[in-house]
């Protein structure tokens, strides 16, 4: 027993800041895919790149349709290789409340050979995708950074950002405490995931996120749970088990989809075996994009739903 | 040929002449038998019984567009000469029937079921024959028949009608769980049946996850194939990755740099590490020894966060490519590495001496849940649970692929097969894990990391393995035309390991269970796919 406190006490605290202050990412790192639709001259072989579908395009007559869609999206970066338009951002926080804040169309006018000759429109969340990601050293390894390692709060829109995540962080307990009598509960359903998500998940318990500090537990049972944390495409055979232990939670309940094959199907996509995302068969409040979301992702969308909670109850 | 496969070739024509009607050499290792059905049981039992084979992975393949048949697959890995052997046998359309291996080599029984299910062959003279891969209350359709189209529209799932088996007497009390479990795991469903608190038998029912991969692999460009093979064990996400990329590499007549083979071994080994790590912590959770699960934890986030900065990722996702790897690292990240396995191991040894000082953790975890060598032979239990019953195998060691005929390692092998010694055949390849990495560290080749790729030939067939940290992981894939796999198979472990956990349990109590199930921590999604 004495050694055990000893190694305690030796190791100290390991609690990340988060959300205090930015989490730990690399400078390698590889979070949402920034395009320059601008001056993106050619789409095809971004989307040919992609292999979740993420970048889509439709050509009619003069006119290219081209979407970007980030809950498909699993941040491989193979797109920014094929598409000087593209490059890859270290944002990870990118939790929505609705599917269509996760997505992004632009029209453009054709030009001979198939290229882009003009954007004539673009239509997607503001806050969300539109805004520049100043990161000095991107994620591409090629693309390196000066320094090796962790860099902390790399540029002053993610220092924006931040601020108001920490807003949200001190309204925490506040609204926690209002709503739930101080403690939220978390059910997690795995309805046909890769095991992806759920590694970085069991990472939320972990000394490093305890979550448990802001009053938020997982727990066992449905009937225990304030909120249904669903992970994977849904699967044909999972399909009843998720409704049922849905149906199983008292009211007022939050489901939030995790992960590219939570949020739309992800490479999965929909086929004889998956349903696509989790809201094909459950209403869903909020979506965490990333495959999987690292564990400062997942908090920020439990955050958000939180705030949700708070303004139904 | 290698000079070990030809006695036993040599062997199987003589004995099998009138069926066997000729012998394919693939690749050195690799080669292939075509026969006739009848040659089946005669060929699989001279093979495991007498050259010591081990049946490693048994599928079919709908080739009724190139040559009329069906075709089954019956891969035997012969590990003293370091080579595979595939009894190759057609199937008529009209006949769409096979007799079961599963008496004699019991290891074939979950994957003849699968074949039943996917494909619609019926299985003749199998113990258990029910549906496996499908669930009860699947329409009769056989999803890996070229004719059935990826997306097909079934009606929605209506519920469980699995008959489970009766186990009946005074005091035996069913116990359901799942699909949907206590902890944060995948979905399965387990039904004890119990008399007061041992467990008299325990029937296990997955394929809750079951996404149509392998029909997914059939239907997108191979280069795609990388990415979905991440997907299809989250936690071996390289390891499957790669295997992938082996199989198309084999297929195309090409090896990847030495670099990248370098690099493969490291991804594979901070795999290893994380989930190994993982496990030990996880294993002292389900006994009660919590502090020692903070500081797995801990160490835990230190290798994902490695992953990320050498990766990107911190799943190793995006790394793998075909014929190589996709970054390459600079002397800064390789200097973080260095320094990162030296401050490991210390912290590491700290956390097995807390372990290990604990005599109440080793009462627990000491005579439970144990798996005898004879079992696990029988069974075909390969990887961590393999190796804690007596099993000395390790594709890492006795077929080098990556670069792991460039380091020098131990393969720990015990015989007692209880928790704990899966728990320390764990402890101990973290250790050797380290020592490799330091190894390929040491002499990182320079060059190249990727080779590109010439276009596939049509209708070739290769097998790509890797280690994983589970256990050995196979791919055979078949390719169609242009960019295009007319044939995916993927062959994760724990589709062999399952069954060994009902035999493990037996007369373990029910609140053992936790520990026993993640001693093993067999992946459901990648026995589902």
């Amino acid at each position: 027993m004495f050694d055990i406190i000893r190694k305690s006490l030796k190791t100290g605290i390991v609690t990340a800041k988060y959300p205090q202050s930015p989490a730990e990412v690399s400078s390698q790192a590889r979070g949402r895919p920034e395009i320059d639709f601008a001056h993106w001259k050619d789409a095809r072989p971004a989307v040919a790149a992609c292999a979740t579908g993420a970048l889509a395009f439709t050509d009619e007559g003069r006119e290219r349709t081209v979407t970007f869609d980030l809950a498909k999206c699993t941040f491989c970066g193979l797109c920014a290789e094929s598409a000087a338009a593209i490059r890859m951002t270290r944002q990870y926080e990118l939790a929505a409340r609705r599917r269509e804040d996760l997505k992004m169309v632009a029209r453009y006018e054709l030009a001979a050979e198939g290229a882009q000759s003009k954007l004539l429109s673009l239509s997607g969340p503001n806050g969300c995708a539109s805004e520049p990601i100043d990161s000095p050293h991107g994620c591409d390894p090629r693309r390196r950074g000066p320094s090796p390692g962790y860099a902390i709060g790399a540029s002053a829109n993610e220092e924006a950002r931040t601020a108001s995540l920490e807003s949200v962080g001190t309204q925490l307990n506040e609204r926690v405490s209002q709503v739930l009598g101080r403690s939220l509960h978390i059910r997690e359903v795995d309805a046909g995931s890769c095991n992806g998500c759920e590694v970085e998940i069991v990472g939320l318990n972990s000394p490093v996120y305890d979550l448990e500090r802001f009053g938020i537990h997982f727990v066992a049972s449905p009937r225990h749970a304030d909120m249904l944390l669903v992970t994977g495409p849904v699967s044909r055979n999972m399909e009843l088990a998720l409704r049922k232990t849905y149906n199983a939670m008292p009211e007022p309940r939050l489901v939030v989809a995790v992960g590219a094959c939570g949020c739309s199907g992800g490479i999965f996509g929909r086929n004889y075996a998956t349903l696509g995302g989790v809201d094909k068969v459950l209403p869903v409040d909020i979506y965490i994009p990333g495959c999987p979301p690292n564990p400062c992702a997942l908090l920020q969308g439990i955050l958000l739903a939180i705030g949700k909670l708070y303004s139904r109850a | 040929m290698l000079p070990g496969l030809e006695p036993i070739v040599s062997d199987l024509t003589e004995r099998f002449r009138a069926h066997v009607n000729g012998v394919r050499l693939e690749r050195a290792n690799e080669v292939y038998l075509d026969a006739d059905v009848e040659a089946v049981p005669g060929v699989c039992a001279r093979l495991y019984r007498n050259w010591n084979g081990r049946l490693v992975s048994l599928f079919a393949d709908d080739a009724r567009q190139e040559s009329a048949m069906f075709h089954l697959y019956y891969v035997f890995g012969l590990d003293a000469a370091h080579g595979f052997i595939v009894l190759r046998v057609p199937v008529a359309p009209g006949q769409a029937r096979f007799t079961s291996l599963s008496n004699a080599v019991p290891a074939a029984n979950w994957q003849e079921r699968e074949i039943q299910d996917l494909f619609g062959l019926k299985l003749e003279g199998h113990p258990n024959p029910r549906r496996c891969a499908l669930h009860d209350d699947w329409p009769e359709v056989y999803p890996l028949r070229k004719d059935f189209p990826l997306c097909a529209a079934l009606p929605p799932f209506q519920g469980e009608r699995h008959k489970f088996r009766n186990v009946e007497g005074e005091g035996v009390f069913q116990v359901p769980v799942g699909p949907v479990h206590a902890g944060i795991i995948e979905p399965g469903h387990f039904l004890f049946s119990v008399a007061g608190e041992p467990v008299l038998y325990l029937q296990i029912r997955l394929f809750y996850t079951h996404k149509g991969t392998e029909k997914l692999f059939e239907n997108i460009p191979v280069a795609h194939g990388v990415r979905l093979a991440e997907s299809i064990s989250g936690d071996s996400s390289f390891a499957h990755a790669t295997a992938f990329c082996h199989a198309i590499e084999r297929a195309a007549n090409v090896q990847a740099p030495p670099r990248a083979r370098a690099l493969r071994t490291i991804c594979l080994e901070l795999e290893r590490l994380y989930n190994h790590i993982a496990d030990i912590g996880a294993i002292a959770t389900d006994v009660a020894f919590a502090v020692a699960n903070a500081h797995a934890m801990r160490l835990k986030e230190r290798v994902l966060r490695l992953n990320e900065m050498l990766t990107g990722n911190r799943l190793l996702r995006g790394m793998a490519c075909l014929g190589g790897v996709r970054f390459d690292w600079e002397a800064d990240q390789i200097g973080a590495l260095k320094a990162f396995t030296g401050e490991l191991r210390p912290e590491f040894d700290s956390l097995v001496q807390l372990i290990q000082a604990s005599s109440s953790t080793r009462d627990r975890l000491e005579t439970t849940g144990i798996l005898t060598p004879e079992t696990a032979r029988d069974l075909g239990v390969v990887g961590i649970a393999g190796r804690a019953s007596g099993f000395d195998h390790d594709l890492r060691r006795d077929f080098p692929h990556a670069a792991y005929d460039r380091a020098r390692f131990l393969v720990p092998v015990y015989r007692q097969g209880d928790v704990l010694r899966r728990m320390q055949v764990r402890i101990d390849e973290v250790g050797e894990s380290l020592g490799i990495m330091d190894q390929i560290i040491q002499g990182l080749p320079p060059g190249g990391i990727a080779t590109p790729l010439p276009p596939l030939p049509p209708n070739a067939v290769a097998l790509g393995y890797v280690e994983g940290w589970r256990g050995e992981i196979f791919h055979w894939i078949r390719t169609g035309g242009g960019d295009r796999l007319a044939r995916c198979k993927v062959k994760d472990p724990s589709l062999q390991n399952w069954p060994a956990l009902s035999e493990a349990i037996l007369g373990n109590i029910v609140p053992d269970f936790p520990v026993v199930n993640k001693s093993f921590n067999l992946s459901y999604s990648g026995t589902d796919r």
